[in-house]
């Protein structure tokens, strides 16, 4: 099934990506964790209608795709997918919302288009934080920092074993998604054989998870779970977090946009 | 060294749903030995490993690890003695790199950070996998993660070594590999297989299982000579005791 | 349907992290005293199986569209609510982070919407009530069905209610209501049925994997009205302390930040640095005499008042021409940057 591999494929690209060795990648993951979060609240804690603010921020997924290296065509097609239900919603906003707030010479904006256009960028804000996040971190290293932040144990775990075994089980799913392919002539898949489809792999799946326990009790688990933590919070993390997230927030008050574009233009705000 | 000894008798496994899989089993094997379970499918072999290690409870009779009977109590310490590979090492690599899952088995053990490092290192080199130790195990290759899953194994200093159809599933390259890998140990080593020629290399014992019972034991050579009991149990020669079809070639 | 970053408010977004991890560690915390060890590695590869199963399409008999499983109630007749809980979250957790589907911020609403209701609502409320003691196949379609929609609709409602409550979007409260409910029921009753499909598949090969008693999950027993109220008080607190901070206007912040330093706006264009760089903007401006000067002239002294976005924007026409060229400009300089660090990267 095209769809599955496909998707698969992307998945492991951007996976990969984390094992590269940059400044960047060598970061406490600590310190990246939380300055895409300050950047993700001070994006969207802009008002509906402002959208020039809002593109200063590129600055950061920019950075971080310079600094760590990470291939750029294949970021800005991840963040070209966006989120739809983001642009579904946002799309009823010109409908709705039809008050010429914006005259630009004879061309009227009204307030839904100038919300529907800061939604578009905040979306591809966040989307490409959360993209370029995953590349120079890595999905461990996310787990590790949000564990080391306060995230329960037994969560931290269970990402860590749902990660280790999609590459698994996507497997599985898509040699009997083909299996079936070949033998059914081109007729689509039905609820009921989805049922007994998805539930052999379920139970296939529950066999597996009996066997890892084994494997587990086997080299003696206990219930406890130990991991390596062999990273450090040290000075250039801290001034990683602390250098983006002042930015973050001298943006947040100072529309750097329209102090440019008064430079130029010579119009006060 | 008494506590590589390994002692099956009369065990009987019943499941559940009511089906025997084992009806009487006993067998000894001592120090270093290499010894070979083989039989066709559903003859129990699984069942009888998942015995050894104290997964599955006989119905009746008693297996020894050593010098203890293998009960709730003594359950730990043999689960340090026995170290056990499975079949699919996706189901033995669950951590997020190579060098977590060869960790584990010693961090659970208790040691401290400087021990487990030089046990991971040590049990990867013994391998040939310590380039490995950054990777995930899902980018690793059918040979690659089964000596992984060995070296998982290997870095809680086991004194006998379980394996469940070690060479299964591996390219030639990868399985004569494995089978060099495996002739070094000195530990005690239960295998079961299909691959027969690696069991007449390897092995110096062979035990056949069919229908629940030991139909055979001796000398891999002994038993493979015996053609009867070997169709009886729905098994063959190994191919290089087999006269070769292409070339002409006899062997006894 | 995921919820987005772009549609949130901080304050929203806020609230339903503190809900969502407030829930999780709840959870966690049961499931770690509650449950065998074997349930660790289960967890995890169910959640990977979820995953796997998600991206297996079917057709909806005549409509000719496609559908897939959503999971939460499947794992919450297998798990029980906790393990469900913490494991649809975890699932969530990779679709944000590998498939931006929704984003960080939404991330709380997500696993709130799609883990909290299936679990602690539509499992023990719906689906156990109508199963009872004595589970057939027919029954167990049934109650799948009911609780599938009832999960599906409070979660539907739950986005209805964050997006508007966020203000981002202007769709009508109804009118969004109208669009979202009906779909949902759809996909409420595709979902209900493959749930009991699978289901009952499994309960033929194993019984013994569906658990037929409620057990620890009962409806209205103490743990699961423990969540609940925990979930209230926390969502109340932090929404209630976010807003206090930040008003429900689009300018929230700002207005907050206005009333603590009791001025009306941040520092005007005659002061601070505004000041010094209308100095500096009179010798840099190369299009001084462009005709919208005049108009933004004109909103130049006025003092806005605060918060507002509509009624600043009626007067600055001309400042809304700076800004956009100005962001282009920083784009530029953002991409420059961009380049020049990745150059200088490439060759060190």
């Amino acid at each position: 099934m095209a769809s599955i591999d496909g998707a698969l494929l992307d998945f492991k690209r951007l996976d990969r990506l984390a094992t590269g060795d940059t400044a960047i990648h060598r970061l406490d993951p600590r310190a990246k964790v939380l300055a895409t979060l300050v950047f993700v609240v001070t994006v969207v804690s802009f008002g509906k209608y402002e959208v020039t603010p809002l593109v200063p921020f590129l600055i950061f997924p920019v950075a971080m795709v310079a600094l760590g290296n990470l291939p750029v065509a294949y970021v800005i097609k991840k963040i070209a997918l966006l989120c739809p239900f983001a642009l579904v919603v946002g799309i009823f906003n010109p409908i709705f919302d039809r008050e010429v707030l914006v005259q630009i010479g004879s061309l009227g904006i009204t307030g839904g288009w100038l919300s529907f256009a800061s939604i578009v960028m905040r979306s591809i804000l966040t989307v490409g934080a959360a993209i370029v996040l995953v590349g120079v971190t890595g999905f461990p290293g996310v787990c590790l920092a949000l564990e080391r932040i306060g995230m329960p144990r037994v969560f931290a775990v269970q990402l860590l074993f749902l990660y280790r075994y999609i590459f698994v089980l996507t497997d599985e799913g898509s040699r009997m998604e083909r299996a079936r392919k070949l033998r059914s002539l081109g007729k689509k898949m039905e609820p009921g054989i989805f049922g007994s489809l998805v539930g052999h792999l379920l139970l296939r799946t529950w066999q597996r998870a009996e066997r890892i326990h084994m494997a587990m009790l086997a080299r003696g688990f206990t219930g406890e779970f130990h991991t390596r933590r062999d990273t450090r919070f040290g000075g250039r993390e801290l001034l990683f977090l602390l250098g983006w997230s002042t930015l973050f927030i001298i943006l947040r008050f100072l529309n750097l946009s329209q102090l440019v574009g008064s430079l130029v233009t010579g119009i006060s705000p | 060294m008494s506590h590589h000894i390994v002692e099956v008798r009369n065990l009987r496994h019943v499941y559940p749903d009511g089906t025997v899989a084992l009806r009487d089993v006993s067998f000894r094997i001592t120090h270093g030995e290499s010894v070979a379970i083989i039989g066709a499918n559903g003859a129990g072999k699984s069942t009888l490993l998942l015995h050894l290690n104290g997964f599955l409870t006989p119905t009746a009779g008693e297996i020894r690890i050593g010098d203890y009977p293998l009960t709730k109590a003594t359950l730990p310490e043999i689960r340090r003695t026995v170290g056990m590979v499975f079949q699919d090492p996706d189901d033995q690599l669950f951590m997020p790199t190579v060098y977590d899952d060869v960790a584990f088995g010693p961090l659970n053990l208790g040691l401290s950070g400087t021990d487990v490092e030089q046990r991971v290192k040590d049990a990867l080199e013994k391998v040939g996998a310590g380039h490995l130790q950054e990777k995930p195990p899902y980018n690793l290759s059918g040979g690659e993660k089964k000596r992984v899953a060995i070296a998982t194994v290997l870095s809680m200093s086991p004194d006998i070594l379980v394996m469940d159809e070690p060479t299964d599933g591996l390219d030639p390259h990868a399985r004569r590999q494995l089978m060099a890998l495996l002739r070094e140990f000195s530990h005690t080593r239960i295998f079961t297989s299909h691959d027969l020629d690696m069991v007449l290399e390897l092995c110096s014992r062979v035990i056949i299982l069919h229908e629940g019972e030991v139909r055979g034991d001796g000398p891999p050579l002994e038993i493979f000579r015996n053609d009867e009991l070997l169709a009886r149990c729905r098994l063959e020669k190994p191919l290089s005791m087999q006269g070769c079809p292409v070339c002409g070639g006899k062997v006894s | 349907m995921h919820m987005a970053d772009a549609l949130l408010s901080p304050a929203v977004g806020g609230a339903m992290w503190a809900a969502s991890a407030g829930t999780i560690a709840y959870c966690a915390r049961k499931v770690r005293t509650d449950l065998a060890d074997s349930r660790v590695p289960l967890m995890g590869v169910l959640g990977a199986f979820i995953f796997a199963a998600q991206m297996i399409n079917f057709s909806i008999p005549a409509t000719g569209s496609s559908g897939h499983l959503g999971g939460g109630l499947l794992l919450s007749v297998l798990l029980g609510p906790y393990a469900a809980f913490l494991t649809i979250a975890s699932v969530l957790v990779i679709q944000a982070l590998f498939f931006a589907d929704g984003g960080l911020l939404a991330l709380g609403c997500n696993i709130f919407n799609l883990g909290f209701f299936p679990a602690f609502i539509a499992y023990p409320f719906v689906y156990r009530q109508l199963v009872g003691a004595h589970q057939t196949r027919a029954r167990m379609t049934m109650a799948a069905i009911a609780a599938a929609v009832t999960g599906l609709q409070l979660g539907a409602f739950g986005v209805v209610l964050e997006t508007v409550a966020s203000g981002q979007s202007s769709l009508p409260f109804s009118t969004f209501v109208v669009m979202m409910q009906p779909i949902h029921l759809a996909i409420g009753v595709v979902e209900g049925f493959v749930t009991a499909a699978v289901v009952s598949f499994v309960y033929r090969a194993r019984p013994e994997l569906v658990p037929s008693s409620p057990g620890a999950c009962s409806a209205g027993s103490r743990p699961v009205r423990g969540v609940l109220l925990a979930f209230l008080a926390m969502a109340v607190l932090t929404g209630g302390m976010v807003s206090w901070f930040a008003s429900k206007d689009p300018d929230g912040l700002e207005w907050a930040i206005g009333k603590v330093t009791g001025k009306g706006e941040l520092p005007g264009p005659t002061q601070g640095i505004h000041g010094t760089l209308a100095e500096v903007q009179r010798k840099t401006s190369f299009l001084p005499d462009y005709s919208f000067r005049k108009s933004g002239e004109t909103g130049k002294e006025g003092a806005q008042p605060a918060g507002q976005g509509k009624d600043k924007g009626e007067s600055r026409v001309g400042t809304s021409v700076s800004g956009v060229l100005g962001a282009c400009i920083t784009l530029a300089v953002a991409l420059l940057v961009g380049f020049l660090l990745k150059k200088r990267h490439q060759s060190a």
